[in-house]
């Protein structure tokens, strides 16, 4: 190896640094997470926050936007967990929640002991002492990516969430994380594993107010061979707020996935999907909404890996952007040699409200298999004139015909929401964003 | 290469080897010493009888190489080159500029026959269905010969090997030489500016349509030596020129290095449509040997209403390393990429095109086939930006890839950078094999498997064929054809 | 001109074709019917050699030479054609393009010269004329586009042209409307000559209104069940292929 090339650190690196030190003897586990954690931790300093020059984070320069690290809470206060009653998304859905404030579980507004039968929620502190080794390691995912590292270091609370064998959970299950009070960093980390011929809805939402906190999440989820599961993703983050989160998927065979995510907050965020099929004829649908105005940033990365033949991964992300925001779209589809007839189909689109706003998309294809049918299309482009002209002859004001038509045209993703509140309960956040476009 | 057919022929009678032109013409050379110095780079420019500034020019590059490192984000893999081990000029011995094709001497002359080109006028002129192609022939590192000058002359186009143009056109050299891939672009282009030997440059003065296409002749056949030509096309306000160039080489063990710069530069209205039929020697199935092709193409829509158009059907070399590219700062500017890449054996191929939109109302339409075969690699790789004030800029992209065998790769890496919200970028990809059935139909009507394959690929490829100019078409085709053999069953 | 003996065929491990015999002269036209999933187009694949069917017995001699030890592009060469129930679409290759491969792949393979484009081109013309195929038609991609009557036009052109000794059209007749059924009929009618034969698989008699055969047979589960004159389709038509599952079972 050559020389360290960059010893200079940026404050937030040494800030991270710091922090780890600080807080490496309380976070839950025993000695080999301890271990764990130590090495995912060097993994990322050595290497520190990613920036452009790194191909994965060329649009997401990380160590530009993260300027330095936030303490995080020890202590949950009472006056936090009543503030953030108020900025809890879903209250109508009929679902089993479990709430983390400021990274912290709440167990005054969670139901952990009202789990259905046939699924087991145990807090991460607990498997951790049983099981480290499963619950940091995350398989399917680049161990070294900078935020999965972080994660690994410094999850503290979280949950481990297993459906037994032929079990169908009907009420969702869910994890809504909120921030409130001074800006902290939060960690947060939920693996969950969907036994044989079992199905689950696992939903998960972010809000919080508008300082400038870092949240940093990642779920796990296993399917077994035949299971099925939903995953319902509300990104709602205070505008303030730096959003990192990494969704890391494995299918067996003949599973089957749907993913359905809005994303309407953060001043930054960076979302990645990494998805690998291992076991054969298991479909995977992922998609995508998300509205970004200000000077927001909104980043979504995926990288589907096909290791196994006969699979079929669907992902749609289709993005609305005003202001100066700018969006990121990366998806990467690998196919394996031994994934023969695999059907791949990704298609980004970017709608650019203002003149100032930004679209940058990177569609991948990697394929190592003959008897594929693999495709890609991403598309940029303004409002149609033709369209807007239409409907504004009809009589609608231009900012409505405006909205309807970024309605219809994110619509698409939300339509594939099945459970009628949540469906609901997004396309009404959505309809927010388009009256106040922050 | 250009516009013969019988070599075609040939080529099918030659089954023992796929590649026609790896054949050594036995010729003394002169060469610079081997390796890499500022003694070099004098020893090259002298040899040119270039003026002070030309040298200087070089020497800048020179040192500028020297801080900088080899690239290494692209989808290749190589063992490290070692630049010392190069020879950096090498030339015909016999080499004194020659005033007619009898001073040239008879073994060049004989190899250009064997590759089909035709370096006297009334050849050409005695082919009843050609077209009349003008040509210049570099050999190694010199430009052995360059045909209707004089008809070219009497139109106002200028067309000759570079180092004479630096002689004989100053202003214009100075002017343009560098201000479409600057001394300082990449490590390879860098290079090329320090130690890049011969190559063509065209001027078409305003107002002109160029009477014949141009066409260059590249032939690499020293061992270890390193090919960077320099070409550098001006089509003047109101012109057009179709730009034809063709490349081979010998067979040789070795790995050989062609970095080339290409610089084109449209000025208002004008219109350049440059082909690239590349078949440098890929190496054996095994992957030894081949040309290493590290090239810099772009192209500049400088002028207001300009088009620059690339095609290219890269066929050849171990490693192929290029994006012609279009910098569309014209208003109403245009650039077109139309490609065809087959990798077969061990072949790595990374290219695609980069289509930066400046001017407003700037167009650009990629169209790419990527066909791999064998144990080879093929990569797209493409940037399309709009920068803020290139408002209305449009563009298409369509990608498709055909895998043949199981044991090659296929990727595809766009980069879509919008800036501007009156911009519209559509980009779609596939990939996908041939049909078993569209073969076994094929197959059912009497053809046999390679030429149900040969006959599906020119199918997937046509839209891109069909933007050569019709000879090179017909041989493109067929070279198509010869680059997959051995690829089925 | 074709004779297949206790041929046994299966696909994917699955049996289809259970000891079929066949016998057909030269200048005759057999129809062999049946219903769906009987073994109709598995036969005509088999002969014409496709991939995936693997002949477990039996054998098929065209003219005394053994189908199965041929490539499907041999057996092109030595006279067999067959007009694809789905005719396939190759974009980017023009129809006529196509044909003059073909015509010349099977010309060299059988030692003869190659046609010139001058003659080829006229020979085209003249075909295609009376099968009411435009010059436009022919310029498009292979198939890439056309209507399911155009594409069996298509296949007829090519049996026109190739002129080979025995035809196996598989169900011809689907996705054809009446007149599109009269223009193809009396193609492969203009066909019928003393050295050509024809085997002719359909699920309707209609198609035999058209084309009227010699012989008629009628299969079931992988097997001639029964042989008789053109009357037989009638029958057919009237009672249904009912009888025949039973007796096949």
């Amino acid at each position: 190896m050559n020389a360290e090339v960059r010893p200079i650190r940026t404050a937030a690196e040494s800030g991270l640094i710091e922090a780890f030190e600080a807080a490496r003897a309380a976070l839950p586990g025993g000695e080999t997470a301890a271990r764990l954690r130590e090495d995912a931790f060097r993994a990322f300093a050595a290497k520190g926050l990613p920036n452009r020059r790194v191909e994965e984070w060329k649009y997401t320069d990380l160590r530009a936007i993260m300027r330095e690290a936030r303490p995080l809470v020890v202590t949950l206060s009472e006056a936090d967990v009543a503030a953030s009653r108020d900025l809890l998304p879903f209250g109508d859905v009929d679902a089993v929640r479990i709430v983390f404030v400021n990274g912290r579980l709440a167990p005054s507004l969670s139901q952990l002991n009202d789990a259905p039968e046939g699924i087991r929620i145990v807090l991460l502190a607990d498997a951790l002492a049983a099981d480290a080794q499963h619950a940091l390691l995350l398989e399917g995912a680049p161990a070294d990516n900078a935020a999965i590292a972080l994660n690994t270091a410094f999850a503290s609370d979280g949950l481990m969430i297993s459906v037994d064998e032929g079990v169908s959970v009907v009420k969702p299950i869910h994890v809504a994380n909120v921030q409130t009070g001074g800006a902290h960093a939060a960690y947060g980390r939920v693996l969950v594993s969907v036994g044989k011929g079992a199905s689950l809805t696992l939903v998960e939402s972010h809000s919080g107010d508008p300082a400038g906190h870092q949240t940093n999440t990642l779920i796990g989820l296993d399917l077994a061979d035949d299971a099925k599961a939903t995953h319902l993703k509300l990104q709602d983050e205070g505008l303030g707020t730096l959003h990192l989160a990494t969704f890391a998927a494995r299918l067996a065979a003949r599973s089957a996935l749907t993913s359905v995510s809005l994303s309407s907050g953060a001043a930054a965020a960076r979302q990645q999907v990494f998805l690998a099929f291992k076991g054969e004829k298991a479909t995977a649908d992922i998609n995508g909404a998300g509205f970004a105005g200000g000077r927001r940033h909104l980043d979504s990365t995926l990288v589907i890996h096909h290791e196994a033949p006969g699979c079929a991964s669907r992902e749609l992300f289709k993005t609305a952007l005003d202001g100066e925001a700018r969006s990121v779209f990366q998806g990467k589809i690998v196919v394996q040699p031994v994934a023969q007839k695999t059907d791949g189909k990704m298609m980004a689109k970017a709608l650019l409200l203002s003149n100032d706003a930004e679209a940058d998309a990177k569609p991948e294809l990697e394929i190592f298999a003959d008897d594929v049918v693999c495709g890609h299309g991403a598309t940029v482009g303004a409002i149609d004139d033709e369209l807007l002209f239409y409907l504004m002859s009809r009589g609608l004001p231009k900012a409505e015909a405006e909205a309807l038509l970024v309605q219809a045209f994110v619509g698409e993703v939300l339509e594939s929401v099945e459970h009628d509140q949540l469906r609901d309960a997004l396309s009404a956040r959505a309809e927010r964003w388009l009256r106040e476009r922050d | 290469m250009p516009a013969v057919q019988e070599t075609v022929a040939r080529v099918r009678s030659i089954d023992v080897d796929q590649y026609k032109y790896g054949f050594v013409t036995e010729i003394e050379s002169d060469r610079a010493e081997k390796g890499l110095t500022e003694d070099t780079v004098r020893f090259i420019s002298a040899k040119k009888e270039e003026p002070e500034w030309m040298l200087q020019w070089r020497l800048d590059a020179y040192r500028r190489w020297r801080t900088m490192t080899e690239p290494t984000w692209a989808r290749v893999d190589y063992p490290p080159i070692d630049y010392e081990e190069l020879y950096y000029y090498s030339a015909p011995k016999s080499f004194v500029a020659p005033k007619t094709l009898d001073d040239v001497d008879p073994e060049l002359l004989r190899t250009y026959e064997k590759l089909g080109i035709p370096l006297r006028e009334q050849e050409v002129l005695a082919g009843v269905e050609q077209r009349r192609v003008a040509v210049d022939a570099v050999f190694d590192s010199v430009s052995v010969a360059t045909t209707f000058k004089a008809e070219l002359a009497r139109a106002g186009v200028i067309f000759c090997p570079i180092s004479e143009a630096i002689r004989e056109h100053p202003e214009l050299v100075k002017k343009y030489l560098g201000s479409v891939v600057p001394t300082s672009d990449n490590f390879f282009a860098t290079l090329n500016s320090a130690v890049f030997s011969d190559g063509s440059f065209v001027y078409i003065p305003k107002g002109v349509r160029c009477p014949m296409e141009l066409s260059t002749y590249f032939r690499i056949n020293e061992r270890n030596t390193g090919q960077f030509e320099r070409t550098l096309i001006i089509a003047d306000e109101g012109s057009y020129v179709s730009y034809l160039e063709g490349c081979t080489a010998p067979m040789r063990d070795e790995n050989q290095l062609h970095a080339a710069v290409v610089e084109l530069v449209a000025l208002d209205d004008a219109e350049i449509k440059y082909s690239t039929v590349q078949n440098w020697y890929p190496g054996d199935a095994e992957g030894k040997g081949g040309i290493y092709n590290f090239v810099t193409k772009r192209g500049d829509c400088r002028g207001k209403n300009s088009k620059i158009s690339w095609t290219q059907v890269e066929t050849g070399s171990a490693i192929t390393w290029k994006y012609p590219s279009c910098i569309l700062r014209g208003d109403g500017s245009r650039g077109e990429f139309y490609s065809i890449a087959i990798s077969n054996g061990r072949q790595q191929v990374d290219s695609g095109t980069k289509m930066i939109h400046l001017g407003r109302n700037t167009t650009s339409k990629i169209i790419s086939k990527g066909i791999s075969a064998g144990r080879s690699n093929n990569t797209y790789r493409g940037l399309v930006s709009a920068h803020r004030k290139a408002t209305n800029a449009r563009n298409f992209t369509n990608c498709d890839s055909l895998l043949i065998g199981d044991k090659c790769g296929a990727h595809t890496v766009p980069y879509l950078e919008a800036k501007t919200s009156t911009a519209v970028f559509e980009h779609e990809a596939t990939t996908s094999k041939i049909s078993e059935d569209q073969k076994f139909y094929c197959q059912q009507r009497g053809l046999s498997e390679e030429e149900a394959v040969a006959l599906i690929v020119n199918g997937f490829v046509k839209d891109v064929l069909q933007q050569l100019p019709m000879e090179f078409a017909v041989e493109a085709q067929k070279l198509i054809s010869i680059s997959l053999e051995g690829s089925v069953g | 001109m074709l004779s297949i003996k206790n041929l046994h065929a299966s696909i994917e491990d699955k049996q289809i074709l259970r000891g079929l015999d066949l016998e057909v002269k030269a200048g005759e036209v057999h129809a062999i019917m049946g219903p769906n999933g009987s073994g109709k187009s598995t036969l005509s694949y088999v002969l014409a050699g496709k991939d995936d069917y693997e002949v477990t017995e039996g054998s098929a001699t065209l003219d005394g030479q053994d189908l199965f030890a041929m490539e499907p592009d041999e057996r092109a060469a030595a006279g067999l054609f067959l007009a694809f129930q789905y005719p396939l679409e190759i974009p980017g290759v023009a129809t006529m393009t196509f044909l003059k491969t073909a015509l010349n792949a099977q010309r060299r393979a059988r030692g003869e010269a190659e046609l010139p484009t001058p003659q080829f081109m006229k020979l085209v013309r003249e075909k295609a004329d009376s099968l009411s195929i435009s010059t436009e038609m022919l310029k498009r991609g292979l198939n890439v586009g056309f209507s399911g009557g155009e594409k069996k036009r298509n296949e007829v052109l090519q049996m026109a042209l190739l002129e080979p000794k025995l035809c196996v059209l598989d169900e011809t007749d689907s996705g054809l409307d009446i007149d599109a059924l009269r223009i193809v009929s009396q193609g492969v009618n203009a066909l019928r000559a003393q050295n050509r034969s024809f085997v002719v698989i359909t699920h309707y008699q209609r198609l035999l209104d058209h084309i009227v055969p010699d012989v008629v047979h009628v299969m079931a589960k992988g097997r001639i069940v029964r042989t008789g004159g053109a009357e037989l389709a009638h029958e057919l038509e009237a009672r249904g292929y009912a009888d025949y599952l039973e007796e096949a079972a």
